[in-house]
């Protein structure tokens, strides 16, 4: 017998994969039934939808992406500490002396790239008319996902702490100032008051909200790191689950009926 | 410091190894071609029966020795003589230093992108105006302030993506030409043919293990290359110029210049947002679903492909390329001049029509203070009311008038109310170019401009 065999005839290889190797058709499916991580995917599918050349694999790259940046992400939050003391300092140990420091690469370059493909993404599901019934619904999932990422995205480039990131993250949360209604130096913010008092001033509208103070300064960086760490991958999380599901209910990748 | 510091050997090595890899790839096409344009018998008369590959192999040479000429010279830049001359150079900054012609051009290449679809789609076609801009790409790289703007390691990504981009919509037209042919012809669609049932284990998931590797080792290999930029630390006293969003957000940024922030970066986004949501409910039209076409939905995809390509990844170019000190227009050649001076004199609408010789006769020019019954918020109206009618006009009339005429079919298949979300969808995307061309036109600043209420159009 050999050690391959030995392996995986061993009472602890069998408790942790139901089913013998997925080499003859029958075990090929079972595999497909048991497997945690494999019954996201349904046990047999049309060629089309999984040619290369009809869906770009870009909703699961974008899907790899992901699970990249949590993974690098992480294993930053190791070392990054989010105050104004030590942010940028945190960053540039990053690059000048850690040993893993090109997490930081990874990361960044990585939410480059997913912009990019969810964007891709996107094109190629309008290109191919696939948010047509009955997949409507999974498209509204898909444009909350897309907002989502650039949110991640965004929230993320504030915390190097540096003149690249104040200075993007002021010019776009000056949009917020000027929310109709919301900002304090949007239209329409006056019809908002009181016995004559403004309800909606530059500290209480919808910037100091995003930004909790009047700048940008040290309770932004604490909001933008929640933001970016905890509140927004969880959502994203969870709806990408969702978009996964409806996929398979959905009746697969699209096709020619 | 010289403002256009010259070449280095460090750029003209690494300009060698980015002529190595041209090199290799022509090799490769070069035998690719004669393999299928064939040798001698399809050869064009211009080439006078030369095989086709001959074009690609004097090319092919061509770029060795550039390659060669290039690892050679690295001891000398100084003296180096391949660069862009700036006979050519001067032209073309003349040129794109202007949005008017810069998003004409774009405007340009969409609708010839579309139209001539059948011919571009062709193999040879498109990899000759793949070879034509990565050499136009090379040689741009021996100028300084091209290399500054697209070398900088968070705008490789972007130029990376225009080549993806530009990719993956010659698959899409290629696929497209292919499917309208079949359906004229009545022959299966290209999607239904070979879409037999497989199992997912192996052909799936080896498939997505493959480019988790690849992904992994291009992921890898980009953080070893590029290090991610790192500024001075941040203070609140120095203000950079210019001021950039990151770069995905510079599609909205550049809006800002034609709009006020609250129309550019809240109302025009959430649109953008609600109308990406309402596409499914507003597309009534059934065909295309789930295959490539084009003349099945023609409208639809030319709308959609106007949205991405003008108004969405030309302007994200044109705010990170183009974009420079003070958000001036610069040049791809051009030097990044603080003190540039652009005259701007934009006028509003109500200044337009005030002053307009009827006007001033009747009423004297602008209606201000309180010269209007003794009220200055009834003044403010007067005063703006030519734009306020024209807004209201354009998105309250408009779409009834449409639905009436020019767009009846639609109107007719939608029902009023889907009709009168798409329409108002429509006309909201309309916006941003009639507002650029209204500036460029008549330097037009705000068509309703009231900024004691921070609301200007
Ligand atoms: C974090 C972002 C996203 C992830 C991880 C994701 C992932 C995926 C994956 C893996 C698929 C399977 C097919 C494929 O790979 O193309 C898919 C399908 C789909 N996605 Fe996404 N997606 C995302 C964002 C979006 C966006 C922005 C849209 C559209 C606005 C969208 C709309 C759809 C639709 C309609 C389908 C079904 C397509 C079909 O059946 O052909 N998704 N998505």
């Amino acid at each position: 017998m050999s050690v391959g065999d030995y392996i995986r005839n061993s009472q602890i290889w069998k408790s942790v994969f139901r089913h013998p190797a997925p080499t003859d058709r029958r075990n090929r499916v079972v595999v497909m039934l048991t497997n945690f991580f494999l019954h996201l995917h349904p046990v047999s599918i049309k060629q089309q939808g999984i040619a290369l050349s009809y869906t770009w694999c870009m909703g699961g790259i974008t899907f790899f992406l992901f699970l990249v940046e949590a993974l690098t992400g992480v294993l930053l939050m190791f070392y990054y500490r989010p105050t104004l003391e030590w942010a940028f300092y945190d960053i540039q140990a990053l690059r000048d002396v850690q040993t893993l420091g090109i997490m930081r690469e990874i990361h960044r370059w990585g939410a480059h790239a997913m912009v990019i493909t969810v964007w891709l993404h996107m094109y190629r599901v309008f290109l191919t008319g696939s948010y047509k019934p009955p997949r409507e619904f999974n498209w509204v999932i898909g444009v909350l996902l897309l907002v989502l990422t650039l949110l991640l995205s965004f929230t993320g480039y504030l915390l190097p702490w540096d003149q690249l990131a104040i200075w993007a993250i002021t010019v776009g949360s000056n949009m917020a100032r000027a929310h109709p209604f919301l900002g304090g130096e949007g239209p329409g913010f006056q019809l908002l008051n009181m016995g004559g008092y403004d309800l909606i001033t530059n500290a209480s509208d919808a910037k100091f909200m995003l930004l909790g103070g009047r700048f940008v300064g040290e309770a932004t960086l604490n909001r933008f790191y929640i933001l970016h760490c905890v509140a927004i991958p969880v959502v994203v999380s969870g709806l990408i689950a969702i978009h996964f599901w409806r996929v398979r209910k959905d009746g697969g990748i699209s096709q020619p009926l | 410091m010289n403002p256009h510091p010259d070449l280095t050997s460090g750029v003209l090595h690494g300009l060698g190894w980015y002529y190595l890899i041209l090199f290799v790839m022509n090799l490769l096409w070069t035998v690719r071609s004669f393999k299928v344009d064939g040798e001698f018998k399809k050869s064009t008369p211009i080439l006078g029966g030369m095989p086709v590959a001959t074009v690609w192999a004097v090319l092919t040479s061509i770029l060795l020795m550039l390659s060669a000429a290039h690892f050679t010279g690295g001891s000398s830049p100084e003296k180096f003589m391949i660069r862009l001359p700036e006979w050519f150079k001067n032209p073309v900054d003349a040129y794109f230093a202007n949005p008017v012609i810069y998003f004409a051009g774009s405007v340009g290449l969409y609708w010839a992108m579309i139209r001539f679809r059948e011919w571009w789609v062709q193999d040879t076609v498109a990899y000759t105006m793949l070879q034509l801009s990565l050499i136009f790409m090379g040689l741009s790289l021996s100028d300084y302030d091209f290399r500054q703007i697209v070398g900088k390691p968070d705008n490789v990504p972007i130029v990376a993506m225009l080549f993806i981009v530009s990719f993956l919509t010659w698959i899409y037209f290629k696929r497209a030409v292919d499917n309208d042919n079949r359906i004229a012809q009545g022959r299966p669609l290209f999607e239904q043919e070979n879409n037999e049932k497989v199992l997912v284990w192996p052909d799936l998931v080896y498939i997505e293990l493959i480019c988790m590797v690849v992904l992994t080792a291009v992921l890898v290999f980009w953080g070893i290359a590029l290090e991610a930029p790192l500024e001075e630390p941040a203070s609140s006293v120095k203000t950079p110029n210019p001021s950039k969003a990151p770069w995905y957000f510079l599609g909205l940024q550049e809006m800002l210049v034609y709009f006020d922030p609250w129309l550019a970066g809240v109302v025009l986004p959430g649109i953008i947002l609600g109308g990406l949501i309402a596409v499914p409910y507003i597309d009534f039209n059934k065909g295309g679903n789930g295959y490539y076409s084009f003349k099945e939905r023609s409208f639809a995809i030319s709308t959609f492909l106007f949205g991405f390509f003008p108004l969405w990844i030309a302007l994200i170019v044109l705010g990170t390329f183009l974009r420079g000190p003070n958000w001036n227009f610069y040049g791809i050649y051009e030097l990044w001049d603080v003190h540039k001076v652009v005259a701007a004199n934009n006028v509003n609408l109500s200044e337009f029509f005030w002053n307009s010789p009827l006007f001033s006769w009747m009423y004297g020019g602008l209606p201000k203070g309180d010269s209007f019954m003794g009220s200055p918020t009834l003044t403010l109206l007067l005063r703006e009311s030519p734009g306020i009618l024209l807004t209201l006009g354009y998105f309250a009339l408009l779409p009834p008038l449409l639905g009436l005429t020019v767009l009846r079919k639609y109107f007719v298949k939608m029902g009023i109310l889907r009709f009168l979300v798409f329409s108002n969808l429509a006309l909201w995307m309309a916006v941003l170019p009639i507002k650029m061309l209204l500036r460029w036109a008549f330097s037009l600043k705000y068509i309703v401009g009231i900024p004691e209420w921070f609301f200007n159009i």
